[in-house]
């Protein structure tokens, strides 16, 4: 019993430490990376500096714009991280040949799951973090009367949902070795405009609004904005908990369901790889 | 370590009427008007004998009922030309395919039924090492460790051992894989087998594209292993001196299915002696009507094939 937990342990840990691995060795790539996000979420800060001037309106109030754009893009970077780090793990293990000998190996995809999540959140955290103390030093930012504890939990809880999105869109590079890894970024746009990222959800035609409920980043947005700017919630922050932890318990065991028969597809049908 | 649930009396593995089949996708219908007809596997398979496809697509029989028992502690050879399904085969028996029709058990496990025992008790060495490329031996080899529960400490004892024992310098050891020669990372790949004490080892033309040193060095280890180690091995090549070199029993393989099974000195006597000891390359012609290594599957040079 012990010793079977030691061993899913240690299976799960492979996936972390390789990864850390990767980053080690592609580390200029996560420099890239990092610079480039850095200048996008600030090219998003600077509309909220600007909007009165845009606008000719003196009487909007910039930092709570700036602030809550700053929220948005935080998050935003954080939650495409999650799916990104799960979802490329197929396209990723294809490209460097290494896919047969992961799946050959004894291991649950749930230990892989495991595994490829702790990665992740820590990952995207301390990537988000990065970015979030380089924006914010650009502007004179007070988080008044902000719970950060709620916002950590809604975060946390909301990554889950991601990592099941992840898990099933990873599929799509494992069935369509050539054009698999491009669908995943349509799912990842899909996200991107539906949940109200850096505007309500209120101003998307009916229909927007509709798909903006099924995203699980529409309440970890709303969640955070009530937590982070209290002085505008319509709702208490650990009001978006139970919608998002309902949508994790069922996006996880979904996804890694819908993985596993993808996987024997690919078995029975030779997709996995027929070179050598 | 992971407890191995096999009994001792089975064999190894034993493969019965096993058969695979691919779809792939067939010549354009105006090819086709041209007439520059031609069977997928460039071996004509009458059309009527294979299963309906579906539209635009053509079935490829890459395994046709293959059957063989590989005892424990044996090293059996699966020689046959590109594209007669060796790698196939390996593929049906390390989980990664699954057969059409037949069964397939190691040491008295369904490889289906029974898929994570199977994996723990298998590994397999390919023709191109897969590896991550940027990783060091030392990153690559505890990544494949840990996924059958060995502890990283014992898997960087054990990697530095068996690539001690291979010739691979302590540098290398922790600079990335693709600054190293392809003997060398085939020798990491073998290490990676290695490390999770399969005993059942698969090697898909583990010496394919290597020179003649590596070769043998490969050659070596892989009789090293079964003598101290209590292995079973299947080893697939196209290398006629390979197989006779190495393996206790050879089946050769030719459009998917076995032509002949027997010892090397048993496949020899199957042909004529016409005054020299036949090679299996003589059994392979006789058996097959077809040359083995085709002039651009040669890998490595060898001057006296050319000038003869
Ligand atoms: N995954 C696959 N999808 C479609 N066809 C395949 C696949 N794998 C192998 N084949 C076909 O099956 C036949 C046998 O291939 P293979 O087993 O790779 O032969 P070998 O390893 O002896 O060169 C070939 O015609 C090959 O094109
Ligand atoms: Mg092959």
């Amino acid at each position: 019993m012990i010793k079977g937990l030691q061993l899913e342990m240690r299976q799960s840990y492979a996936f972390v430490a390789r990864n850390f691995n990767l980053v080690k060795r592609y580390w200029g790539w996560e420099v890239v990376w990092l610079a480039y996000s850095i200048a996008n979420s600030l090219s998003v800060t600077f509309i909220g500096a600007g909007a009165a001037e845009i606008t000719g309106e003196t009487q909007i109030d910039t930092n709570f714009l700036i602030t809550y754009l700053l929220i948005g893009t935080l998050v935003w970077r954080f939650l495409a991280s999650i799916f990104n780090n799960i979802s490329e793990m197929i396209a990723w293990e294809r490209w460097e040949g290494t896919i047969e000998y992961t799946f050959m190996a004894p291991v649950r995809r749930f230990n892989q799951m495991i595994g490829q999540t702790i990665f992740a959140i820590v990952y995207s955290l301390v990537f988000t973090v990065l970015i979030g103390v380089v924006v914010a030093a650009f502007f004179d930012l007070s988080f008044a009367d902000a719970d950060f504890v709620a916002a950590t939990v809604i975060l946390l809880v909301g990554s889950l949902s991601f990592v099941g999105i992840g898990v099933v869109a990873s599929i799509l590079p494992l069935l369509y070795p050539e054009r698999g890894a491009q669908m995943t970024n349509i799912v990842q746009a899909f996200f991107l405009l539906v949940s109200g990222i850096y505007y309500p959800v209120s101003v998307l035609p009916g229909w927007l609004q509709t798909l903006a409920k099924i995203s699980p980043a529409t309440y970890v947005l709303e969640g955070m904005r009530a937590a982070l700017l209290p002085a505008t919630a319509t709702a208490d922050p650990l009001s978006y908990v139970w919608p998002l932890l309902i949508m994790g318990v069922v996006m996880l065991p979904l996804g890694i369901y819908l993985f596993q028969r993808a996987e024997r597809y690919t078995k029975r049908t030779g997709k996995l790889k027929r070179n050598g | 370590m992971m407890e191995k649930h096999i009994s001792t009396q089975e064999p190894a593995l034993i493969v019965n009427n096993v058969v695979k089949r691919f779809n792939v996708a067939s010549e354009p219908w105006w090819r086709r008007l041209v007439g520059v007809q031609k069977s997928v596997n460039g071996h004509g398979t009458p059309a009527s004998a294979q299963p309906k496809a579906r539209r635009g697509k053509e079935v490829v029989t890459a395994v046709d009922h293959v059957s063989f028992t590989v005892y424990r502690r044996e090293i059996f050879g699966v020689l046959g030309p590109n594209g007669s399904g060796k790698s196939t085969l390996i593929r049906l028996l390390s989980t990664l395919l699954l057969p059409d029709e037949g069964t397939i058990t190691v040491f008295g496990l369904d490889v289906e039924r029974d898929e994570m025992a199977v994996k723990r008790l298998i590994n397999r060495v390919s023709v191109e090492a897969a590896f991550f490329k940027k990783l060091s031996p030392k990153e690559n080899l505890l990544y494949g460790a840990r996924l059958y529960g060995v502890s990283g400490r014992e898997a960087d004892r054990k990697a530095r051992e068996i690539l001690g024992r291979l010739g691979l310098r302590e540098s290398s050891y922790t600079s990335p894989m693709e600054d190293m020669s392809r003997g060398m990372q085939q020798k990491v790949a073998i290490a990676r087998a290695f490390l999770t004490q399969p005993v059942l080892l698969l090697l898909d033309e583990p010496t394919t594209g290597l020179d003649p040193r590596s070769k043998l060095e490969v050659q070596a280890f892989v009789n090293e292993l079964r003598d101290t180690h209590d292995a079973t091995i299947l080893i697939t090549t196209h290398d006629m001196s390979e197989a006779d070199a190495l393996c206790d029993r050879i089946a050769i393989l030719d459009d998917g299915k076995i032509v002949a099974l027997d010892t090397p000195a048993g496949l020899k006597r199957l042909v004529q002696h016409n005054g020299h000891e036949p090679t299996l390359e003589d059994v392979f012609m006789a058996l097959t009507g077809k040359e083995l290594v085709e002039k651009d599957d040669v890998t490595d040079f060898e001057p006296e094939k050319v000038l003869s």
